[in-house]
């Protein structure tokens, strides 16, 4: 419709409001869907959000959960035999008594310590229960035996008597006490066998089998002949150790860079590269700093493979460019005031950087330095490239002993054959590294939101 | 044990260098009427500077050199007419021997006389070696203390020296980032350059089957680099489908309309998504979102693996949306107000305005964050290995599973240290494929938004 600007004025400013009219009920409706659309997406991305968080906690939290036999064990003589414990004071030297006892715990290790397990779980099961001695040996984990011996070598008096001692039960007995496997199910596709079922179901009843909180994640290190004894210690230090060169190298080298290239540097074709480069290097994918690790540390330093050190120095190398820019932004923001105030008082450009500009950037760089770190916690795939996929059942005394991280312990446990039960194993992982990140994070607001206050 | 007396006597050195320079300093300043150059603590670190630069040129030489001197002594201790029967296993065989005598941890099997005598002629000649080391260490850091401190004077400008070794330590520290390049470069050059005297470069940029054959011998196996390409490209695809309207309408909404209060709630809740490590996402692909989608395709008919191109991308395209929302963001607040000013002047809504002046002028800067964000998508690692199922073959569907760049580098080369075929060279070759591709992705797209930036500058 066009409008006739000959007729006459008013006729032709209300036909124009008619026609804005006409089309401002279109207009505001693409409105309100541009709107809806922008809303839909934060509902969205929220909801993944959410969605992750309550997907790892659902499958998570049961694996806190651990099932504990209560079991009275007899150190029965039958099966030890009596062979006197070593005395020191029948050996005329050290050695020779180390040698003794040495070789009176290499003979307990031969025993068949499963035979007292055997006893102690019949003596728990009800009169005249039919199970062969296999079946039964699937329902505690398979370090109860270890665990009994150790008990007798630490106190060689228990001989004879009788004492309560707490087992953990198999992983597949977990897993048939907690669900994790349909128990509807037929017998060819059950882990364990019908009456190592039914026993398991009677200690649940009478009180043999109990729920406890499963301390062992936190306190054990990985184990694969034990799964249900498997912990996260050792894949914590080892995490704790690299975060400690990455704190201890990536800090000073990088408020270093940060400094010379944003005091002192002069503004030349070289800088330009290096700023270039280190933004370049930010953004390489971390995979690329694994294969620099596996070639450069590995094969031609010849560090030691699978260990803290080269994990910590690849996460350094990684950090930088982050710790670099955090600090370079933050000494940019200082005011030109404060440091001609310093000029002008005599002190040289040194003593302005150093002692004026910096300590003012402290916030930053902190705040820097702990998302850094929490970035680099994550981190899994140039860890897989130094070697560190091996299997580590010990907890790291040096930065130079093979260890495991807590993501690659995530990588580890989420490949086991044993799905029902390590399934929800590294969901609780998770949860801790998420904790322990969670944990980095909120310091790192909570800092930044104090020291900029009293700065 | 070596490392601790080293490190006990470097810093037993540095205390007594910067106090004697200190002290001398201060001395200065009791004589009447003396101006001094600069302050004590300046004289002190001049001193310790002049100490331990000589020491420890001394203990790094030692530790460059000392490994291919120890070597040779060793060497030279084999008695004649047993070094010409070895050949040169047997004679590595017969250092670790000897080094193992010296070191006293003792071997296995008979020690013959000549290896004994060797092992304890190496261990008095490794004790006197590293006392020697030491001993010459602190001499000539001693020397240098001496020298600082007869030097120290009234008129010694000992701030400007400190500062100027202060600034080549800060040059030497912005140099490691060069270095890291430099170092990447080289490692994936090199390690490529041999894997290709082993394939035909042609053969693997332009096969189509990617088949190593990892049990070793003459026959290698086909390296093609196409399957994990397209495989990559398909992943990278669908993760930018989901990632991109999500990403840059939250952006949109948050920066335009949402209240303060709610942008300052949902914005760092949507950044915990960056912050979550990807091997937490590629096991919610794995257990929640693969199964999810299998089953969603029984429902409506469709085969769909639980590890596929499909369950990869849209997990990876999840955890590349704050990616594109932060960046977006940015971008879209760089668009100076006047522009919407005048929109909003001309009667335009608040979409229309956003839609026909605030997108089309932010373009170029929101085609660098994509770029970005594609760059790293093909990098990413640990989602695809866990969710795209590993089968590098080539294929078009994406509810089927396939293999990237990223997960070929990490099966062939796990704690693998022995790069001496192409079963575990071509994780380098990859490498430099990935790197090169990320390299020109971000360095085009930082050009682009830092052009956009001088344009509204």
């Amino acid at each position: 419709m066009a409008i006739d600007i000959q007729t006459s004025p008013e006729k032709a400013s209300s036909d124009r409001t008619a026609l804005i009219r006409a089309g401002l009920r279109r207009r505001h409706l693409n409105e309100q869907i541009f709107r809806g659309l922008g809303i839909a997406a934060i509902v969205i991305a929220l909801g993944f959000v959410a969605l992750l968080f309550v997907d790892v906690f659902r499958k998570g939290i049961p694996a806190f959960v651990q099932s504990n036999l209560h079991l009275s064990v007899t150190f029965d003589e039958a099966v030890i035999g009596s062979d006197p414990v070593p005395v020191r004071g029948d050996f005329v030297s050290d050695a020779e008594y180390t040698a003794a006892n040495l070789k009176w715990q290499r003979d307990l290790a031969m025993l068949n310590w499963n035979k007292i397990v055997e006893a102690s779980l019949r003596k728990a099961a009800p009169e005249g229960f039919e199970i062969d001695s296999k079946q039964i040996q699937t329902i505690p984990e398979t370090n109860a035996r270890h665990q009994i011996r150790e008990m007798f070598v630490a106190n060689p008096s228990l001989l004879g008597q009788t004492v309560d001692v707490d087992v953990l039960a198999s992983a597949n007995a977990a897993n048939w006490i907690k669900g994790n496997i349909d128990r509807s199910l037929g017998d060819g596709q059950q882990q364990l066998s019908p009456p190592a079922r039914q026993l398991i179901d009677t200690f649940v009843d009478n009180g043999t089998i109990s729920n406890g909180f499963a301390w062992t994640i936190f306190t054990n290190v990985d184990s694969r002949a034990a799964p249900a004894s498997a912990g996260l210690l050792g894949a914590f230090v080892g995490t704790l150790w690299m975060m400690l060169i990455v704190v201890l190298l990536a800090v000073p080298i990088g408020v270093a860079a940060a400094i010379y290239l944003e005091e002192f540097a002069p503004k030349s074709r070289i800088t330009d590269l290096i700023e270039v480069n280190i933004n370049n290097l930010a953004a390489v994918p971390s995979i690329v700093f694994g294969l620099l690790g596996a070639a450069v540390f590995i094969n031609w330093f010849h560090l030691p493979i699978s260990a803290p050190i080269v994990g910590g120095l690849v996460l350094t190398l990684m950090t930088l460019p982050t710790i670099i820019i955090a600090t370079r932004g933050a000494l940019m923001g200082v005011s030109p005031s404060l440091r001609q105030a310093a000029l002008g008082m005599g002190a040289s450009k040194t003593q302005m950087v150093f002692h004026h500009v910096l300590p003012t950037t402290f916030p930053s760089i902190l705040t820097a330095t702990i998302l850094g770190v929490a970035h680099a916690l994550g981190e899994t795939a140039p860890l897989l490239l130094i070697g560190m996929k091996a299997f580590v059942a010990s907890v790291p005394a040096t930065p130079f002993d093979q260890a495991a991280a807590l993501p690659v312990q995530i990588y580890l446990w989420q490949g086991n054959e044993n799905r029902n039960f390590f399934e929800p194993r590294t969901a609780a992982a998770i949860m801790v590294l998420l904790a322990v990140m969670i944990l980095l994070n909120g310091v790192a607001i909570y800092l930044r939101s104090r020291l900029e206050k009293r700065a | 044990m070596n490392a601790l007396v080293v490190a006990g006597v470097l810093i037993v050195l540095l205390g007594i260098s910067y106090q004697t320079g200190w002290s001398k300093s201060r001395n200065l300043v009791t004589a009447d009427g003396v101006k001094v150059h600069s302050r004590p603590q300046y004289h002190g670190s001049f001193t310790a500077i002049w100490a331990m630069i000589p020491a420890l040129v001394i203990l790094l030489l030692w530790a460059w050199l000392g490994g291919g001197i120890t070597h040779n002594y060793t060497v030279s201790q084999i008695p004649q007419d047993i070094l010409v029967s070895l050949d040169q296993a047997g004679l590595n065989g017969a250092i670790i021997r000897i080094n193992a005598l010296a070191s006293g941890y003792g071997v296995a099997g008979e020690i013959a006389p000549w290896e004994q005598a060797a092992g304890d002629a190496v261990r008095s000649f490794n004790f006197l070696a590293f006392a020697g080391t030491l001993i010459l260490a602190i001499v000539a850091g001693g020397a240098g203390l001496i020298y600082a401190r007869s030097r120290i004077t009234a008129r010694l400008r000992a701030r400007n020296t400190v500062e100027r070794v202060v600034n080549v330590l800060l040059l030497a520290c912005s140099a490691v980032a060069i270095l890291t390049t430099v170092g990447i470069v080289a490692s994936l050059v090199t390690e490529a350059y041999k894997f290709f005297t082993f394939i035909n470069p042609l053969d693997f940029f332009f096969g189509t089957v990617w088949a190593p054959n990892n049990a070793g011998g003459d026959n290698h196996g086909s390296y093609g680099l196409l399957p994990l390409l397209s495989g990559t490209l398909m992943i990278t695809a669908i993760a930018m489908i989901v990632a991109v309207p999500v990403g840059l309408l939250s952006a949109i909404y948050l920066s335009q309309y949402a209240p303060k209060s709610f942008r300052s709630v949902a914005k760092p809740l949507i950044e915990i998504l960056a912050g979550i490590p990807t091997i937490v996402f590629g096991f919610f692909a794995l257990v929640t979102v693969g199964p999810f989608l299998r089953d969603f395709g029984n429902a409506i008919g469709l085969q769909i693996s639980a590890t596929s191109a499909l369950t990869a991308g849209i997990v990876m395209g999840i955890m590349i949306i704050p990616f594109v929302s932060s960046l977006s963001d940015d971008i879209l607040n760089q668009v100076p107000r006047t522009l919407r000013d005048g929109a909003y002047g001309l009667g335009a809504t608040q979409s229309e305005t956003i839609r026909n002046v605030l997108l089309p002028a932010a373009l170029p800067g929101i085609v660098g964050a994509f770029l970005l964000a594609v760059s790293r998508a093909i990098g990413e690692t640990m989602i695809v290995v866990l969710a795209a199922g590993n089968a590098p073959i080539l294929r078009g569907s994406p509810f089927e599973p396939v293999s990237t760049i990223t997960v070929s580098i990490v099966n062939q080369l796990t704690g693998d240290t022995d790069f001496t075929g192409p079963q575990s060279l071509v994780g380098f070759a990859l490498g430099l494929t990935l790197f090169v591709v990320t390299l020109c992705l971000n360095i085009f797209a930082l050009y682009i938004v830092r052009r956009f930036r001088e344009q509204y500058e």
